[in-house]
């Protein structure tokens, strides 16, 4: 049975034992045509991101819609209250004494556009995704302590079992293993 | 995106001779997440952390007596009456909530201003927000007498057919304070997200591991999601960084907007941000050095870290004895009867003591911040701190009490002393507070690794090899 086909696997990944060499082993699989692959590191490499093509997020925008639907309908809960349902005269201040609104339109601006950025970086980043086939190198862990790793998913198109593993060998990893799905 | 090359390097480095460095030189990827981890991980339970933990616990179990009484008495049991009506509750809450924001200052403000020596303090500095948050909240609750109706403060659709008068501070509080919290309850939670996945590989007992793992939510650093991540970091402080300076500008309109005389004053929003961040500074070193003693994080928080600290404490306490020198100088120049006599009050009144105890803890004394040797001594930080928080809450004291108990009529005059509950529920949220940080620091990591690995010299990538 085994030996019949190849078998399916997540992908091709090498551990490296520096940020310098990650950024350089994916500008190089970048250059030699990857595109489905991921970079992992033990903390924010801004040039790793940019090595893989990836250069921007939607998180901006979505705290800015969030931001403005929060202070806007904070606003207009403010007026529909103190203008249209319960009008009250204190002090003899207008019914749309707008400055007294600010305070709470600033909160809720900040309340919502911060959630929706939390939120929304989570759901754009799949997470929470408690298994993952990377998971299933036993190496993988120390992903989360000093190693450094890249992997070439077998999904991409210029994916080849023998190919990619030469490829990968000549970035000169610390360790080149197969990723069960 | 948060530091570049350029200001890694100066951070690494030592300014000037004299100055420590961020971090002591021999750490790798792996010690500074040895060191943190471990704290929590491998340490055995020591006879200290038994001890400290069960003292706040006699106090938790005072806070529960003393609510669970004032639930069934009313708020009669404490000494407030009229004319005044806001006591210890007020005083306390003011108080809590300002050393809140030192936290929310190293983490926010201190991040867009690229000071990366905040990375080995901010997460016990945020944890410290929370908690002190927590505290600070009960207060305004208790203080409501019937705490259950306490949702009413929310603009919700009811059948009274009522809603919230937004043109009150009191409402704007209810909105600055439960942003506050959700906001820094997020950003805590998000910073310790990667350190959660460091922590569920590196636990070796089952259960720690399916905790720390359901927590970590499958965080596997991928580069794509540090971008996102770091957009996300980045965003958030740029958020709380307004948002702190409005939770205390709010805080300060509950007295600004009343006519009080002593608290109608335009100079309250600035003074009350800058001594809130006075108060939270202090207790930052009050927490940092025995937990940089105990937990043997010298390396890490080091004498840089509480020598900033006392910079600042020293900075924001010359704003806050500014806001002093102002407060009398209007006082004096305003012509109001009331004005006046507010200042004659304090200084020769019945609560003169306290007044002139608040000069000695808030101007006096953290005048010796000045000499680097003080800036230099451990123990003398540490006193210096404890003054500085008994003096911001004597501050409260005075703020609320003496205005309150004179104000414009002769006949409404009145005498306030606190009884033995006020002191109890005061007490016993010292007591909630101490717990949550025992708890948190054997719980999770009480420094950021991601962050502190980034201060490494080896996590620059460089940038000539990878071109």
């Amino acid at each position: 049975m085994k030996q019949l086909k190849v078998p399916a696997i997540y992908g091709i990944m090498a551990e490296f034992e520096s940020s310098t060499d990650l950024v350089i082993a994916t500008k190089a699989a970048y250059a030699a045509g990857y595109r489905k692959m991921d970079a992992y590191s033990p903390f924010p490499i801004e040039e790793a991101s940019e090595a893989l093509g990836f250069h921007k997020t939607r998180v901006p925008l979505i705290v800015l819609v969030g931001a403005l639907l929060g202070g806007s309908g904070a606003y207009a809960l403010q007026y529909w209250i103190n203008v249209i349902s319960f009008p009250l005269n204190i002090g003899g201040r207008p019914w749309h004494s707008w400055p007294a609104f600010i305070v709470p339109t600033f909160e809720m601006t900040v309340l919502f556009g911060g959630l929706a950025g939390v939120f929304g970086m989570f759901a754009l980043n799949g997470l929470p995704m408690p298994h993952h086939p990377v998971f299933n190198d036993d190496r993988f862990g120390r992903v989360t302590r000093d190693r450094f790793f890249l992997c070439v998913e077998a999904a991409d198109p210029k994916f080849d079992l023998v190919g990619t593993n030469e490829f990968m060998q000549s970035l000169r990893p610390l360790s080149i293993s197969e990723v069960p799905h | 995106m948060r530091e570049g090359p350029e200001e890694k390097t100066l951070l690494q480095d030592v300014p000037w001779p004299d100055e420590p460095p961020v971090m002591l030189p021999g750490e790798t990827y792996g010690t500074v997440t040895d060191t943190i981890a471990d704290a929590v991980l491998t340490r055995p339970i020591g006879l200290g952390w038994m001890t400290g933990l069960f003292i706040a616990g006699m106090f938790v179990m005072l806070l529960l007596v003393a609510v669970t009484y004032l639930f069934i008495r009313g708020v009669g049991i404490w000494g407030i009456n009229i004319p005044v009506g806001w006591g210890f509750a007020i005083i306390n809450f003011v108080w809590w909530i300002g050393i809140g924001h030192a936290g929310t200052l190293i983490s926010a403000i201190l991040l867009l201003l690229k000071q990366t020596w905040r990375n080995s303090i901010n997460r016990f500095a945020e944890a410290m927000t929370l908690f002190a948050v927590a505290c600070a909240g009960m207060f305004p609750l208790l203080h409501m007498g019937r705490p259950w109706l306490g949702y009413w403060l929310f603009p919700y659709p009811n059948s009274m057919g009522v809603w919230p008068q937004f043109r009150s501070p009191l409402v704007w509080d209810v909105f600055a304070v439960s942003t506050y919290a959700t906001i820094s309850a997020v950003f805590w939670y998000v910073g310790l997200v990667p350190d959660f996945a460091t922590m569920r590989e590196k636990a070796t007992h089952a259960i720690p591991r399916k905790v720390y793992g359901l927590l970590a939510m499958g965080w596997r650093g991928s580069a794509r999601h540090w971008k996102r991540y770091e957009s996300l970091y980045i965003l958030l402080a740029g958020l709380a960084t307004p948002l702190v300076l409005s939770v205390h500008t709010v805080v300060s309109f509950d007295f600004a907007i009343a006519i009080v005389p002593g608290w109608h004053t335009t100079i309250f929003p600035p003074y009350f941000v800058a001594g809130a961040i006075y108060s939270g500074f202090a207790m930052v070193l009050v927490l940092a050095i025995p937990i940089r003693k105990f937990y043997h994080l010298e390396s890490l928080i080091t004498m840089r870290h509480l020598q900033n600290s006392a910079k600042v404490m020293l900075a924001t306490g010359l704003i806050v004895g500014y806001g002093y020198f102002f407060e009398t100088f209007i006082g004096m120049y305003s012509g109001s009867t009331y004005e006046r006599f507010m200042l004659q009050n304090r200084w020769f009144g019945q609560y003169a003591p306290l007044y002139w105890a608040l000069i000695l803890c808030n101007i006096l004394i953290p005048q010796v911040l000045w000499f680097p040797k003080v800036r230099r001594n451990i123990t003398m930080l540490f006193l210096v701190s404890l003054d500085i928080l008994v003096g911001m809450w004597l501050e409260r004291f005075v703020i609320v009490v003496t205005s309150l108990s004179r104000d414009f009529l002769p006949s409404s005059w009145g005498h306030y002393t606190p009884t033995r509950w006020d002191w109890a529920v005061f007490t016993g949220t010292l007591g909630f507070f101490s717990l949550a940080m025992f708890l948190f620091i054997r719980i999770m990591p009480a420094i950021s690794i991601f962050e502190m690995r980034q201060l490494l010299p080896e996590s620059e990538v460089k940038t000539d090899e990878a071109a």
